[in-house]
């Protein structure tokens, strides 16, 4: 391997990391408290947008400063995404991702570091979700 | 401890803003949980070792030595086996069909609360609100049926 893709996979690992710590420590891996924030008329405790928010307030600004470069360094260019447009797809897979989120409590990045807890509940819903994007993929190809 | 800590939601998005622009600075990748792992999950399906699909299980082992070190530091960042009696409502067929509906939305949608609510918001781009309004909205009314309508209480 290239020191490029070396200092890749580092970043790749690192950024995986940190991730899950952003999650846990956001309370996104617990499906009771996400339920608890999408059930608005419950008894809602909004605290989990705070996570999104302070996403953005990072990502925003570093975005603005990464825009005016070429290339990141480990790669040869950016894979920025290209499409702009609203199409039915877009919504009909936002609508299907949402009512999942909303039944189960979890995204795709939270179960995916509930692994590590290793309950059957988190196994189950994973295995599901890749037969999920397997099925897409054999529709789509069709 | 972390029960009602905004502090923490704010800490916790922070880092994930902080590993979205890691990703972004150093491999040009945008940091979508679902567009990763399906990239991946699509990608063993092809034969042979590939770059895309290197990065890809690297990210993803990442996320789970995360999660192990959650589970080390405090079980409570991550539910443990004793997952039923935290979360009763949701049975295991129920998660079989939530998470089909997680895997195929994400990636006819192309995103999911990360790729488009995260990454897509911070670019300002009007495709990935549309696809957080809509799915906050689904998720909120899903939620919204299943505890007051049918009256599951979780």
């Amino acid at each position: 391997m290239s020191k490029q893709q070396i200092g890749r996979e580092v970043v790749a690992l690192a950024a995986g990391l940190l991730f899950a710590l952003g999650l846990g420590i956001s309370g996104m891996t617990d499906p009771k408290r996400v339920l608890a924030f999408l059930d608005i008329s419950g008894d809602w405790n909004p605290n989990l947008a705070l996570v999104m928010a302070a996403g953005i307030a990072v990502v925003f600004p570093a975005h603005r400063l990464l825009l005016g470069r070429k290339a990141p360094l480990f790669e040869g260019k950016f894979h920025w995404p290209t499409r702009s447009d609203i199409d039915r797809p877009l919504l009909i897979g936002a609508v299907m991702f949402g009512v999942g989120w909303g039944i189960g409590g979890f995204c795709p990045g939270p179960a995916l570091v509930g692994i590590a807890g290793g309950q059957p509940g988190v196994l189950v819903f994973v295995a599901a979700m890749a037969v999920g994007m397997l099925a897409h993929r054999k529709l789509m190809a069709t | 401890m972390i029960e009602s800590m905004p502090l923490a939601s704010v800490i916790g998005g922070a880092l994930i803003g902080l590993s979205a622009v890691l990703l972004l600075a150093f491999n040009g990748r945008i940091a979508g949980i679902a567009g990763i792992f399906g990239g991946l999950v699509e990608g063993v399906a092809e034969r042979g070792p590939s770059d895309e699909k290197r990065w890809r299980t690297t990210f993803v082992v990442g996320l789970l030595l995360g999660g192990v070190l959650l589970r080390i530091v405090d079980p409570r960042f991550l539910p443990g086996p004793a997952f039923e009696s935290m979360n009763p409502v949701v049975s295991m067929l129920m998660l079989v069909v939530a998470g089909l509906l997680v895997g195929f939305g994400t990636r006819l949608g192309s995103g999911c609360t990360s790729g488009h609510g995260i990454c897509g918001l911070s670019r300002l781009s009007t495709r990935s609100l549309a696809a957080t309004m809509t799915f906050m909205a689904a998720a909120i009314a899903t939620t919204f049926v299943i505890r007051h309508v049918i009256g599951v209480e979780g």
